[in-house]
């Protein structure tokens, strides 16, 4: 138990007559819900602070001068309060409420989004007066108004309680919405010509009580009881938000935000939210495909599988095991992770397998680091990030974390490229530069942490989180991991949480897809020995990441290249080598689920079905192991990962023995350590919640209180009827809780040893006129999934260079300005964005942008020093 | 800045100085910018923005909430007509329909000369002079229709000009002092004034209580 | 009841020439409260206050030196003046503020050293132009004069004043949403508990909110003593005040008045005050404390002007302002006007005050209009009833401040005098006092 818990007093207070107990601190509303007793509300919304604007909630509460109404969303309960939520007063009040707030609302129930799902419907009709007396004319309002690319507003329905503002400044920190007007004519608007521009902008529309924001791409597009729901988990960044999948007639037509309290608290950014749509994708690999005469033609299964068998066999017996090699993996669910893991290594032999293209983290030292949670975040009192911009990479965890900085529940150390929109929070921050990481973080802790004057946050367990990833491309990964084995050598109570940010990332790497390593976070070293007796083989030697790959492929010592779920041509930093790799590979097998760019190059094209069509377990950047359905079947032709691991393992003569993906998940308990007691989670129809961490913790866990309303997320409660319990809590469920004693497995990960030093190439010093180039990633890209939806698929923006003002005075030029940045004889053209935290020996690039490419700079092989002209 | 003369600019990051949070300057900010235009145009509300570190919708949705703040172009006279309770109790509907007839607008238009904007206003804390109007904020009554026409032709004249500067421009007055007092120094030395005034109290209670013991 | 005479104490400079310059200031006696105040402990300055029994002069009548009393220790902490003067019919801050602004300087001045505060504020209703131009002028001579600033008068007590503009909203009269509003926000009121300006004020900080006219009683009772002060006046009404006397009166304007030794009828009909009903008409009836407060009637003439008075009868002295109403004028149409104003100033927070403001009003113009239905009263009274429960007095409320439940007052008080002039209106399908106005 934590300390929060351990602290928490009770209370005593009557509800409607009845003595009743209560957690000291909770609000009345809370402290009613709890007991039973469901109090109207509108504006109350459990993540955000309580405002008591709407008087929905007015209950009787006993004082010194008789009992009174008051808001029940903004008093705390106290001991021997006298609460009445049934009496006479009370009614009258609701009914006024729901009285007034009709007068102008349209009843345009028919044809709203809202109806049949709309909380100010259902509680109109338990709490409300059976018709109105209002006679006069009701407000008319232009509609709709666009307030985003995403979002629509139809003002007349709406009953000003003001969550959708508060959620843009409380929570995502953009205030591009707000009241305007006063009294009866205040209305949410947005600046004339600025639009509430967020990642998290649907949000506003799943909390708004009543249709008058609208989601654009589910605007009158179905009937909430025509929807069919499941409980699911996202899995476009490594956070992996808990959501709810809503399909109608198998068509996913939306998705909702779940509130798990450990991840993401009811939130979800818009690409999560409706990314989806990629699956409906006119250029869907929909059939088994292979090159004849440089033309794909469609093929069965059967066949598709004998050519990539064949060419497999041909590439082994010719030039080895080593010669072939899996790149990607991340966007594999755990099952169809390990059936790779499994054909890879312990059927083909090789260990040239790597899920990351090389602008990572080590696993191994991923594996040896001391992991957060999320909910540790809440706890630290120092979060220090050495990462990207999460926003543009982690949606969520950003939101988690803009908050509790913002509230100034932590103090924030920053270490970034750039500007992002947390450096305007943060207590200490310093630019990174190439070659010069390590000297910035030591300022970290004389400048910083020494200021404090004490050193208990160095002492207590997770006293200081840090949040660790690649800040950029251009940074030598090494460099990034030297730094961090550096932080956990002299924080050794510290906590660490890896911002990796592709889909299932963490679970590919824990299902053994990357070099030296096998299923469950152990090596190939400590554990060859025990996957050679379960499996055909095991790799004699250590493997290949993706980049030694590419060369290997150039060099001509590889020639087989399997594709999973992977585009290295707009995905891996150094395009140029992908070309090349590409251009002289005998073989190129993609297990793809939409055509891109890399899939011209294959010979054979197998289609994989993709996120929502199929079931199985992923694992987020915590380690959290948690439950992705199937809501829809799979769009053609297509089989899960698995299956196709599966299938082409048989064809090479050896079964990797899964009927069923629960096979798998049986096998992933037994062999892989970290995964040890994880059985019912890769169990269809478990009890799944919030998932847990793995490995499954040595002390019990906290299991805080879900904080979830009936109009938060609608239609919640049918998500119960289908038998996919929504749980709170942090990890264990109660029945696994029980496990966490002594006799727990405790997994040992020191084999991963962080003393371990890694060299890095110290960079050659730039000259006085040029600069180190860094690229950084957004959110939105040209990349497949967001181009191939219809929400998303103009949500590039135009290539950019960020530079310090100081340099653009220098230069002479302005922002918005065109520059060209210049690498020998690459040209690259680019808009010039201001960014005063930018380093004046750095200049930012975009990735992946509409126009120029800023890739070509980029080369893995040399310090990547540019030029800058007008 | 796009929009703002540098003059006013310089102004404004005065009147932010003064404040112990910068977004405490947006109201007076905003008037200062309405003295540019007569209204508060976009562009200057971007520049309140950015001068006070807020958003423009905020800064929008907070000046809508205003009556004095226009969003949209008014004309170089605003005429506030007063029509709660002590000025309608001396006639001020029947005035209102008066200047509505002269000037062919109704409240809330703008003659098509731009000379003049119409409003219907709540009491304007001039009841003594009912029925009381204010013209860009300067305070005529008691009006009747005569002396309302006579102050048309006056404003339209120029002969008010002193009086009655265009509309937008409130506070004629600049503050001529800066803020003057380091809160650090007096924040420590008042901790101890502080702890000076507690123990002087307690001394005190302690000595009522004596008192209060020998009494009874 | 006789006029009773003494030497005014906030109006003393008003009628005179030139009264807003320091000039004029310094030869009346300016200032030398300060200088007094300043050779001061502070707790003996705010004993002065709390034996004044200065009643604030807003409107809800809080005793000053009490609510001095109930600022939270803090090392920072704020001194606000509210002269947002907004209720209708109010007149009196606005002639302070053009007249006075010195005295209104020097008052905040004596409370932010009696309080201890680190900065104040003097909040002015925009609409004041040129009483704006006059504060800050005063206080830029103020500022050259030494007393305000650093170690002012070299006693070692230092404050910076800055004049706040309002920009136009009744709300921004309430403490709280003053309070936000100097934090440039939209002003809506704060939830009290636990936003009561003394423990969570300005910046979070412990705030004291005071009237304009407050503060500029302070001079007076520094430099004479809270005892001087509290000898005028009887029981907990001590002191003179401003009232505005407007309306159906021969002499409208304001008065500075000794509190409870003086009637309404004094007030309305004295030759020096008043001047009598208009037109030598009947009176009808009066608000005796700014639209906020019930009417009352002619029987309730010879009530002193007192506040315990005042809400014994079931209304408030208020901001002090006097409405009078002859027998010409349509109760209906009067509420209707009221009515008309708290829907346009409704903040738009709490939903009963929002959405019922503005459809009490379309009811009540539905009925001057002669459009009503007799049913129509009924539903306005229950209209009423859903923001202030049960139409008491002093009201309850479902909103969060004051302004929701003082639309009932006008309204009620009409109904329950005037019911016969609604059913006629409805009746007769029109106003009967058409045309009759003045």
């Amino acid at each position: 138990m934590t300390e929060k818990l351990t602290n928490e007093e009770t209370v005593t207070f009557t509800l409607n007559g009845e003595e009743k107990t209560a957690v000291k601190g909770e609000l009345i509303i809370e402290a009613c819900e709890k007991n039973g007793e469901f109090i109207p509300r509108f504006c109350y919304h459990p993540r955000m602070k309580p405002v008591g604007m709407c008087r929905m909630c007015l209950v009787e509460v006993s004082s010194p001068r008789g009992p009174s109404l008051q808001p029940s969303c903004y008093v705390e309960i106290q001991n021997g309060m006298e609460v009445n939520t049934q009496s006479d007063p009370v009614k009258k009040a609701q009914d006024g409420v729901l009285e007034y707030l009709l007068l102008n609302h349209p009843l345009d129930c028919p044809v709203c989004d809202k109806g049949g799902e709309c909380p100010l419907q259902d509680q109109t009709l338990s709490y409300g007066p059976g018709e109105s007396r209002f006679i006069e004319e009701k407000r008319h309002f232009l509609k709709p108004l666009k307030i985003s690319s995403l979002v629509e507003l139809d003002r007349e329905r709406c009953i000003q309680c003001g969550r959708c503002i508060r959620f843009a400044k409380e929570i995502s920190g953009e205030a591009e919405i707000d009241f305007a007007g006063r009294g009866e004519d205040t209305e949410v608007a947005i600046f004339p010509g600025k639009e509430f521009d967020s990642y998290f902008s649907l949000n506003t529309v799943q909390i708004c009580p009543v249709g008058a924001l609208t989601a654009v791409p589910y605007r009158f597009k179905s009937r909430p009881w025509d929807l069919e729901q499941i409980e699911s988990t996202c899995q476009f960044c490594a956070v992996q938000c808990k959501l709810s999948v809503q399909s109608s007639q198998n068509e996913i037509l939306r998705t909702l935000g779940i509130d798990s309290d450990a991840v993401n608290q009811s939130w979800l950014c818009d690409r999560g939210r409706f990314g989806f749509e990629a699956i409906y994708s006119s250029n869907r690999v929909n059939s088994p495909k292979i090159k004849k005469d440089g033309e794909f033609i469609d093929v069965s299964w059967p066949e598709a599988v004998e050519e990539v068998a064949r060419a497999l066999s041909v590439a082994k017996i010719a030039n080895g095991p080593d010669s072939i090699g899996f790149i990607g993996g991340a966007r594999l669910n755990n099952e169809g992770a390990y059936a790779f893991s499994k054909l890879a290594k312990g059927v083909i032999g090789t260990d040239n397998v790597d899920a990351q293209l090389s602008d990572g983290i080590d696993p191994n030292l991923i594996f040896g680091l001391r992991r957060a949670t999320i909910n540790d975040l809440d706890q630290a009192e120092i979060v220090v990030t050495l990462c990207g911009d999460l926003r543009e990479e982690l949606p969520v965890l950003f939101l988690r974390l803009r908050t509790l900085v913002a509230n100034e529940a932590l103090l924030l150390a920053e270490f970034s490229i750039g500007e992002t929109p947390l450096s305007q929070y943060a207590a200490f921050r310093r630019s990174l530069v190439p070659g010069k990481v390590q000297n910035l973080l030591e300022e970290l802790k004389d400048s910083f942490l020494s200021s404090f004057g004490r050193d208990d946050f160095e002492q207590k367990d997770g006293g200081i989180v840090f949040v660790v990833g690649n800040p950029g491309i251009g940074i030598d990964g090494l460099e990034i991991e030297h730094s961090i084995r550096a932080l956990a050598k002299s924080f050794p109570n510290a906590k660490f949480l890896p911002a990796l940010r592709r889909g299932n990332i963490f679970g590919a790497l824990d299902m053994g897809l990357s070099p030296g390593l096998l299923p469950g976070r152990v090596t190939l070293k400590s554990h060859g020995s025990f996957f050679g007796d379960k499996w055909v083989c095991v790799p004699e030697k250590v493997g290949k990441n993706t980049k030694e790959m590419l060369q290997s492929v150039i060099d001509g010592t590889m020639d087989t290249l399997i594709l999973l779920g992977s585009d290295p041509i707009s995905d891996f930093p150094d395009k140029n080598l992908v070309l090349k790799a590409f251009e002289k590979a005998k073989n190129i097998i993609c297990v793809e689920s939409i055509m891109n760019e890399s899939t011209k190059y294959a010979q054979v094209i197998l289609p994989a079905s993709m996120d929502h069509e199929r079931a199985g377990t992923v694992t987020n950047l915590e380690g959290r192991v948690t439950h992705a359905g199937d809501k829809v079947t799979a769009s053609g032709a297509s089989f899960d990962d698995w299956v196709i691991a599966s299938l082409i393992s048989a064809e090479l003569g050896d079964d990797l023995g899964f009927n069923s993906r629960e096979d798998i998940g049986s096998e992933i308990c037994s062999f892989a350590p970290a995964y040890r007691s994880t059985e019912k989670y890769f169990i269809s129809g478990n009890d799944f919640g919030d998932g847990v961490v793995v490995p499954i913790a040595q002390v019990p866990v906290s299991i805080r209180a879900r904080k979830s309303d009936p109009i938060e997320v609608p239609g919640l409660s049918s998500i119960e009827r289908q038998g996919s319990p929504i749980r709170s809590g942090n990890s264990l469920p109660s029945s696994v809780a029980k496990v966490g004693s002594e006799s727990q497995i405790s997994f040992d990960n020191s084999m991963f040893d962080l003393n371990s030093t890694v060299s890095y190439k110290l960079l050659e010093e730039k000259r006085e006129s040029s600069f180190y180039l860094v690229l950084e990633k957004s959110l939105y890209d040209n990349g497949t999934l967001l181009r191939e939806s219809k929400s998303f698929e103009n949500s590039a923006r135009e290539s950019y260079f960020k530079l310090n003002p100081v340099l653009l005075a220098e230069l002479g030029v302005n922002e918005g300005d065109m520059i060209t940045v210049s690498k020998e004889s690459v040209k690259v053209k680019g808009r010039v964005v201001a960014d005063s935290l930018v380093s004046v020996a750095v200049v930012v690039a975009s990735w992946n942008q509409n126009s120029a490419d800023s890739r070509e700079l980029i080369s893995l092989d040399n310090v990547n020093i540019v030029e800058v002209e007008r | 800045m796009t929009h703002l003369s540098a003059e006013l600019v310089e102004k404004c990051k005065k009147v932010v100085e003064l404040y112990p949070s910068k977004r405490s300057a947006l109201i007076p900010l905003c008037h200062i910018a309405q003295g540019q235009n007569g209204w508060l145009t976009p562009e200057a509300i971007e520049d309140v923005a950015s001068l006070v570190g807020v958003s423009p919708a905020e800064v929008r949705g907070t000046a809508s909430f205003y009556d004095m703040f226009h969003l949209e172009p008014v004309g170089k006279h605003v005429i506030a007509m007063c029509t709660n309770i002590a000025c309608m109790l001396a006639g001020a509907y029947e005035l209102l329909e008066h200047a509505q007839e002269k000037l062919g607008v109704s409240p809330g238009g703008t003659t098509t000369d731009k000379e003049f904007t119409l409003e219907e206003s709540e009491c304007l804390a001039g009841c003594d002079k009912a029925p009381c109007i204010q013209v860009n904020h300067r305070f005529f009554g008691p009006m009747d229709n005569a002396s309302f026409d006579t102050l048309l032709a006056d404003l339209k004249s120029g002969k008010l000009a002193d009086v009655v500067p265009p509309h937008g421009v409130l506070i004629r007055i600049d503050r001529e002092h800066k803020r003057k007092v380091n809160y650090e120094a007096i924040d420590a030395e008042r901790v101890e004034i502080d702890a000076a005034i507690k123990e002087r109290k307690l001394k005190l209670e302690a000595a009522n209580n004596a008192t209060v013991g020998k009494d009874s | 009841m006789a006029l009773t005479t003494f030497e005014k104490i906030v109006s003393k400079r008003l009628k005179l020439e030139n009264s807003y310059t320091l000039e004029q200031y310094l030869a009346t006696g300016g200032y030398d409260g300060l200088k007094k105040a300043l050779q001061m402990n502070p707790e003996d300055v705010s004993a002065e206050v709390m034996d004044a029994s200065l009643l604030g002069r807003g409107g809800a009548g809080f005793p000053a030196g009490r609510k001095w009393s109930m600022l939270k220790p803090s090392p920072v902490r704020y001194l606000v003046v509210n002269g947002d003067e907004s209720e209708p019919a109010t007149f009196k801050d606005h002639e302070l503020v053009e007249r006075d602004p010195h005295q209104i300087i020097e008052g905040t001045l004596i409370a932010s050293y009696a309080l201890g505060a680190r900065q104040a504020f003097i909040f002015c209703r925009g609409e004041f132009a040129l009483g704006l131009e006059r504060l800050e002028a005063a206080l830029n001579e103020a500022y050259a004069y030494g007393a305000v600033g650093s170690d002012i008068f070299n006693s070692g007590f230092s404050i910076d004043l800055v004049i706040h503009p309002g920009a136009g909203a009744y709300i921004c009269g309430e403490e709280t949403a003053l309070l936000e509003s100097l934090e440039g926000k939209r002003g809506y009121p704060r939830i009290k508990p636990p936003y009561f300006p003394a423990v969570i004020g300005l910046y979070g900080m412990p705030t004291v909110v005071n009237n304009m006219e407050t503060v500029s009683n302070l001079p007076w009772i520094v430099l004479n003593g809270g005892k001087a002060f509290a000898s005028l006046g009887e029981g907990s009404s001590a002191g003179s005040r401003l009232f505005a006397l407007s309306g159906h009166v021969n002499r409208p304007g304001w008065y500075e008045i000794e509190m409870a030794k003086t009637t309404f009828r004094d007030l309305i009909e004295n030759p020096e005050l008043g001047g009598g009903v208009r037109n030598g008409r009947k009176l009808k009836a009066f608000i005796p404390g700014g639209v906020s407060a019930p009417w009352f009637g002619p029987d309730e003439m010879d009530l002193p002007l007192s506040q315990d008075a005042v809400a014994q009868k079931g209304s408030m002295l208020g901001s002090g302002s006097v409405v009078v109403m002859d027998e010409t004028t349509c109760p209906v149409r009067a509420a209707w006007r009221i009515s008309k104003f708290f829907s346009r100033e409704s903040c738009g927070q709490c939903t009963p005050c929002r959405e019922g403001s503005g459809w009490i009003e379309r009811i009540m113009h539905r009925i001057e209009m002669g459009l009503g239905r007799e049913e129509d009263i009924e539903l306005v009274l229950d209209a009423c009833d859903n923001i202030a429960p049960g139409l008491t007095w002093p009201p309850k409320q479902t909103t969060i401040c004051v302004l929701g439940p003082s639309i009932p007052s006008s309204i009620h008080s009409a109904i329950t005098m005037f019911r016969d002039d609604f059913l006629t209106h409805i009746k007769e399908g029109g106003c009967s006092y058409d045309g009759k106005i003045n």
